[in-house]
């Protein structure tokens, strides 16, 4: 891969920015367009970018399989919970209302963590369906490029 | 005239989408032309929904405190979501593109169905044995 | 203007689906079918439908086109050529066309303030977001608050179809082989 000087110098002063551009989508949500899902795929697309510039191999140790099959679930888990949460405050299932003393912090504290959870699940499921279709493809060789 | 055509005209591009889409789905025998088939035929009902939720002279719904008309957001989140997960699917139909390849070294329908009558006869005639 | 833009960007999505249909060649159509999803986030950002439009451009036009260029080099590049023309499917859709076509004169005209879809709920969200929620995103207020339920079914879903995926690709090719669940490759 010593051909791809220029992809492998503009992708890695790149990808840092992406994945900075996904949190403060994830994170600003609120108040811009923008949220889990979409964070969630800004941020694999930059994994993917990573793995197509530096190899497959390189991408799996750096962004392990293992690690993303806890994250996936995990993020699911994080917003069944939050609806738990709120459970147990007194309120119904998805209920922020009562995750604060004051019904719109509750509300505040409920979207951003629940748009979390999301963002984790879609990040690491796109992320492991490239990685499992990239596991299955011989690496391209550099004439192929 | 013109204002019958522009009131319904998303609405037909919408129906010619849909039935592009449909037609690669039902007509083209191979598998992967299948699935962009269907990614058209899904990209027509996101476009017909927030075509539905479109106000004229409406602005994105974010508030900055103006008052302001808003386009409908419902539909604006149920696209949102059908969307990506619009992707898992498609991702888990081009797995099963991907193992009926390696399975049946083909993804031309016909060429399947074949490999599937030679594999059924070939049980068959052992059976008989 | 804005109606213009509308006219344009529709005709040019007509014209990408007639080309993602004639086109044999898997390539070009995986890639018209970037064109198209990127044609329609333009398309959606007219339409107001700005947090759409953002997923669209960054999962359509973005993975899915990488998804289906990494299906390319597992299977083929060229569709099979198929001489005759057949009738059938042909007819069913230009029935069914019709007949959606048809459907529409009952619609509501494009932007139509008065539509019965903006009637009902839409009025309370809005109000809803402002004061009780207060924050300024309508559609995300709606998406993990108000739909609460649909927002964990769905991603619920991606983690399922993530799951699907890996059970039918997860393992390596050459596990593959010695399982015998994988014919090895041919010589040709």
């Amino acid at each position: 891969m010593r051909h791809h000087l220029v992809l492998r110098v503009v992708s890695k002063i790149l990808i840092p920015f992406i994945i900075l551009y996904g949190l403060y989508v994830q994170f600003h949500g609120d108040f811009s367009p923008g949220g889990g899902f979409q964070a969630g795929v800004i941020v694999a697309a930059a994994i993917v970018l990573y793995a197509l510039i530096f190899g497959i191999e390189r991408a799996r140790q750096v962004f392990k399989p293992e690690v993303l099959l806890v994250i996936a679930p995990l993020g699911v888990m994080v917003f069944a919970l939050v609806g738990y949460a709120s459970m147990v405050l007194g309120g119904n299932y998805l209920d922020y209302d009562w995750l604060a003393a004051n019904d719109t912090t509750g509300q505040h504290i409920g979207i951003i963590t629940v748009e979390f959870g999301v963002g984790l699940t879609v990040a690491s499921v796109m992320t492991l369906i490239f990685l499992a279709y990239a596991g299955r493809t011989r690496d391209i060789d550099d004439e192929d490029w | 005239m013109l204002e019958l055509f522009l009131a319904k005209y998303n609405y037909w591009i919408v129906i010619l989408l849909m039935m592009t889409g449909l037609y690669i789905v039902v007509a083209r025998g191979n598998l992967v032309k299948k699935i962009i088939g269907l990614n058209v035929f899904q990209t027509s009902v996101f476009i017909m929904y927030i075509s539905l939720g479109k106000v004229s002279g409406g602005t994105a719904p974010i508030l900055t405190g103006k008052d302001e008309i808003f386009s409908n957001p419902i539909p604006h989140v149920l696209i949102l979501t059908a969307i990506v997960v619009g992707i898992a699917t498609t991702a888990l139909g081009l797995a099963f593109v991907v193992r009926i390849r390696e399975a049946y070294d083909s993804i031309e329908d016909d060429e399947i169905d074949d490999a599937e009558q030679q594999d059924m006869t070939r049980d068959l005639e052992g059976r008989v044995r | 203007m804005e109606l213009l833009i509308n006219v344009v960007l529709l005709g040019l999505l007509g014209i990408t689906a007639i080309a993602i249909l004639t086109t044999r060649h898997l390539f070009v159509a995986t890639m018209l079918a970037g064109g198209y999803s990127l044609t329609s986030a333009a398309l959606l950002v007219n339409l107001d439908a700005v947090d759409v439009a953002f997923t669209e451009a960054a999962v359509g036009a973005g993975i899915s086109t990488v998804l289906m260029l990494g299906t390319l080099t597992l299977t083929r590049r060229r569709e099979k050529v198929r001489k005759d023309f057949r009738w059938g499917p042909f007819l069913v859709v230009l029935a069914t066309g019709a007949l959606l076509v048809y459907g529409t004169v009952d619609m509501p005209a494009f932007g139509d303030p008065n539509a019965p879809a903006l009637r009902h709920i839409v009025p309370e969200y809005i109000a809803g977001t402002r004061d009780d929620i207060q924050i300024p995103n309508i559609v995300t207020a709606v998406l993990a608050s108000y739909r609460g339920y649909d927002t964990l079914g769905e991603t619920a879903v991606i983690f399922t179809a993530g799951v699907g995926v890996l059970l039918l690709l997860g393992r390596r090719r050459e596990e593959d082989e010695e399982a015998g669940t994988r014919r090895p490759e041919r010589d040709a």
